[in-house]
């Protein structure tokens, strides 16, 4: 009998029992059940004439009743897998060093109960052509815009970046339309400028991204790229299977894209399992701006999260985000009143704030642009990563009520 | 009796303890409609006029018992300026609709001159923001003693006053500061900050004889915090809100461990010591290390999104500058819409100027942000056309081409519905830029020839005056 049948069987004469009762007493009593909660409301069983007796006004405690917290400790029957991300020498490749994302035991950043188990990645964007782009997101790229491998160099020697992404959108047959070949060749120019792993983005056009994948992943045998992206509608144009044999066979990784729909994400992985081995995947639920459907994305990350860590096996994939999607709100890139100051500094944090939200429900690698969003967010992945958590700065334990402060006070 | 989640909650459960009169006294047609209303929480057990009738005690007292939320619903303010905050079902916005968004207080301190705090109060106060049809903007003002001065307080909290009417919080750990406030904010039932320690007999004396609510402050101590509201809740005050401290910079960490702690264990635990409304104050990313000012605000900008996501019911804020609120605002609006529900409009046709058999017509998603950015852009640029609003499931047009939720075949169906065939002589259609890759596959679906428009609307003036009437094929 589980514990919902036993209330239901005693409930009733419980009832009864304590609706006549002052006081309980147990004796001698065992009770051995999971999951039961058993809460008696104050007022709940008012006197069955209806008269509420008047409660005095309570008198002040002497001092401070003693209370404790013990932390509750939640385990998950499931765990997401680590992905690799790039190959050494060592293992088939050519670069530096390679990334593990992945790995999850418990809801990201919530209980901070363990370590967490791989750090959270940035990747920051290379595109190859030029697009119509705000100009204080491109600002801080302007010398380099022309050259996909002098721009990756940047990335990585100015800003620090550990993963480069190479948006391949001068193959969109509605802008350059440039051959696979060509798009392989700017690849390699990538790969030869710098050496940490490198993401590649296709054009999301399901017959050409297919046709470009392949021949990079051709090119690149043995880089372990993470090829962006794969999805439902290249199975319906049939170069789903070319994709991902490609992958396969010259050992790449897949990102597997989907328009916030956890059915479809499931879907799409399950026709991956059938080329691919289920850590070579990883999951883009989609990235929507800040103000702009967010919400959508943040609901739809957790949802994912914390069925995969119930132990939904198909939801059992790191995920990334397209955080630089953010400077699609015109409220990040559009001049404003003065009070909302301009794009260079609406833009980044805007940016920050939509991936933010995304590393607090989970993400596990973010493609980025601008160097401050990326600052912030490396500020803090740092602070929310350290273990053991970093101790309450001495003396800053709500110094802001009486401190006089800075700003615009 | 334990009690369930609002989640597991039966409409019948509820309606067995209504009266089931139909008195029809709610707004609502019957009981039954009631109780489903109430179970989604919709509409409040005050509706029912008959159960505050003395022989339905019993049915009410177990009706609220049943619905009470785990995180109370405390109130500050008065009139319709009050604010409720806390009232929280679950711990993640996807199990439930989040009820209550979170207030968005601004501080100002007792040491500013008199016209700098007026100015201060005037500007938060009348900062708004149109999103989606809504104006976002500051729920209340935090009034910070720095000078520890019972009489500069009171002079503060007087100037505030009268500068807004946004409701208070009462910020110094000084009971007698305090109480000069209190005096000079008798009416407003401020929100007092707050009980500790060492203070809680005086600051608890004060929230009986002003009858206001109490926040109770124990930093990264959590049993602290237990110990207080106990020792409160046997006093008789029940209306409490938790400070669990909010620390800047590498602090971080702790600070959401100990809001995701107090609200899982009010939630998930039934702890109901930790059953209260969570007070976070990105303000401190101001008393850290940090000292310049941007950078201040933005780290504050930052953590307020944090709290934010992570349960906080208030949110104490320095910064005023546009550019560091508006995240604020719009993740505040945005994590309390309906999860279930996307945020629409109706599809249809819409009619803007006024539109000749010869006028431009446009194709958008039903995404109400979409929608109204673009019924903005077209009022600005004062243009006269007409605008088919697909249904996309309510998601924007980037999202939903993606998704395939705007497709060929989609735009082909909407375009018939909206009837628009009838009301213009040609037949072009314009779409947007984000939607460019499905031109091709729409012509062919709708028979129309397919433009594609810019990627923004702020776009579609200049795009119509070069494109429209469009040249011949």
């Amino acid at each position: 009998m589980n514990g919902r049948d036993l209330v239901d069987a005693l409930g009733p004469e419980l009832l009864a029992l304590l609706r006549s009762a002052g006081r309980i007493e147990l004796e001698r009593f065992c009770l051995e059940l999971d999951e039961l909660e058993l809460r008696i409301p104050l007022g709940a069983f008012a006197p069955a004439n209806g008269r509420v007796p008047a409660t005095p006004v309570p008198e002040r405690p002497d001092q401070l009743l003693p209370a404790e917290y013990v932390p509750e400790r939640y385990t998950y029957p499931g765990r997401i897998r680590e992905v690799v991300l790039g190959a050494t020498r060592r293992d088939g490749g050519s670069r530096g060093r390679s990334l593990t994302i992945g790995g999850a035991e418990a809801p990201a950043f919530s209980l901070f109960d363990r370590p967490v188990v791989n750090l959270p990645v940035i990747a920051m964007d290379v595109f190859d052509t030029r697009v119509p782009m705000p100009k204080a997101l491109r600002a801080p790229f302007e010398e380099v815009r022309d050259d996909p491998a002098e721009w990756a160099r940047l990335n990585v020697s100015r800003y620090g970046a550990k993963v480069i992404t190479v948006h391949l959108l001068s193959t969109d047959p509605l802008i350059r339309n440039a051959s696979p070949r060509d798009a392989a060749a700017t690849v390699e120019s990538v790969l030869q400028a710098v050496d940490v792993p490198l993401i590649i983005g296709g054009c999301g056009d399901p017959r050409k991204d297919a046709d470009v994948f392949a021949e990079v992943a051709a090119m690149a045998a043995g880089e372990r790229l993470l090829l962006n992206s794969v999805t439902l509608e290249m199975a319906t144009a049939k170069t789903l299977e070319k994709v991902a044999r490609a992958a396969s066979e010259h050992g790449h990784n897949l990102l597997a894209f989907t328009g916030l729909e956890l059915n479809d994400a499931k879907e799409l992985n399950r026709r991956l399992y059938e080329y691919i081995p289920p850590d070579r995947i990883v999951m883009d639920l989609t990235t929507v701006a800040l103000g702009y459907g967010l919400e959508y994305s943040f609901s739809i990350h957790e949802r994912a999260r914390h069925a995969a860590l119930m132990g939904d096996a198909e939801l059992q994939h790191p995920t990334i985000s397209g955080s630089t999607n953010a400077w699609a709100a015109r409220e990040a890139w559009m001049p404003m009143a003065p009070t909302y100051g301009g794009p260079e500094l609406r833009g980044p944090l805007w940016e920050a704030a939509t991936a933010l939200s995304l590393l607090l429900a989970g993400v596990d690698i973010f493609m980025m642009s601008h160097p401050a969003a990326i600052g912030a967010l490396r500020r803090m992945i740092s602070a929310l990563c350290a273990w053991p958590l970093e101790e309450v700065p001495e003396g800053h334990a709500n110094d802001w009520v009486t401190a006089p402060l800075g700003g615009d006070a | 009796m334990a009690r369930r989640s609002i989640t597991e909650t039966s409409p019948i459960e509820v309606y067995r303890l209504l009266p089931r009169t139909n008195c029809g006294e709610c707004g609502e047609p019957n009981c039954m409609a009631f109780a489903t209303r109430l179970v989604n929480r919709e509409l409040a057990l005050e509706a029912c006029t008959p159960l505050a009738h003395p022989e339905n005690a019993e049915a009410l007292a177990a009706l609220e018992a049943l619905l009470a939320p785990p995180v109370r619903a405390v109130r500050f303010g008065t009139g319709d300026r009050q604010v409720t905050i806390g009232g929280k079902y679950v711990v993640s916005r996807h199990e439930f609709t989040y009820h209550n968004p979170t207030a968005c207080a601004i501080a100002v301190d007792d040491a500013s001159p008199r016209e700098v705090l007026q100015d201060r109060v005037r500007s938060a106060a009348r900062f708004s923001y149109n999103y989606i049809g809504r104006d976002l903007g500051i729920d209340a003002i935090a009034v910070r003693s720095t000078t520890g001065d019972p009489a500069r307080f009171r002079e503060a909290v007087e100037t505030v006053q009268q500068a807004c009417g946004l409701p208070l919080l009462l910020c110094s750990p000084d009971p007698a500061v305090l109480r000069a406030g209190l005096e000079a904010a008798r009416d407003r039932r401020p929100l007092i900050h707050a009980a500790d320690r060492t203070n809680w007999r005086e600051m608890g004396g004060l929230a009986i004889e002003f009858g206001c609510p109490l926040v109770v402050s124990a930093p990264d101590d959590l049993a602290g915090l237990r110990s207080l509201t106990r020792t409160l809740g046997a006093w008789g005050i029940q209306d409490l809100v938790l400070d669990p401290g909010t620390f800047p910079g590498t602090g971080l960490a702790r600070t959401l461990r100990n809001f995701a702690r107090c609200r899982h264990a009010a939630i998930r635990g039934d702890d109901e010591l930790l059953g209260f409304p969570l007070l976070g104050a990105p303000i401190a990313a101001f008393a850290g290390e940090e000292i310049d000012p941007v950078r201040c605000a933005f780290d504050e900008a930052i953590m307020a999104s944090a709290l934010l996501s992570r349960y906080a019911d208030l949110l104490v804020l320095q910064g005023t500058a546009g550019w560091s609120l508006l995240p604020t605002l719009f993740w505040r609006f945005n994590l309390y819409t309906d999860p279930r529900k996307p945020v629409a409009v109706e599809a249809g046709l819409r009619e803007f100027g006024s539109p000749d058999r010869n006028a431009p017509v446009l194709i958008t998603a039903n995404y109400a942000l979409t929608y109204f950015t673009v019924e903005s852009d077209i009022k600005a640029a004062n243009l006269s056309c007409y605008l088919v609003v697909a249904d996309t499931g309510g998601l924007s047009v980037e999202s939903a081409v993606a998704g395939r939720y705007f497709s060929a075949a989609g735009i082909a169906e909407a375009l018939a519905a909206s009837g628009i065939a009838d009301r213009v002589d040609h037949r072009v259609l314009v779409i947007p830029g984000l939607a460019a890759r499905l031109s091709g596959e729409a012509a062919e679906a709708t028979g129309w020839r397919v433009l594609v428009g810019p990627k923004d609307s702020s776009g579609l003036g200049p795009f119509l005056k070069e494109h429209w009437p469009p040249r011949p094929a």
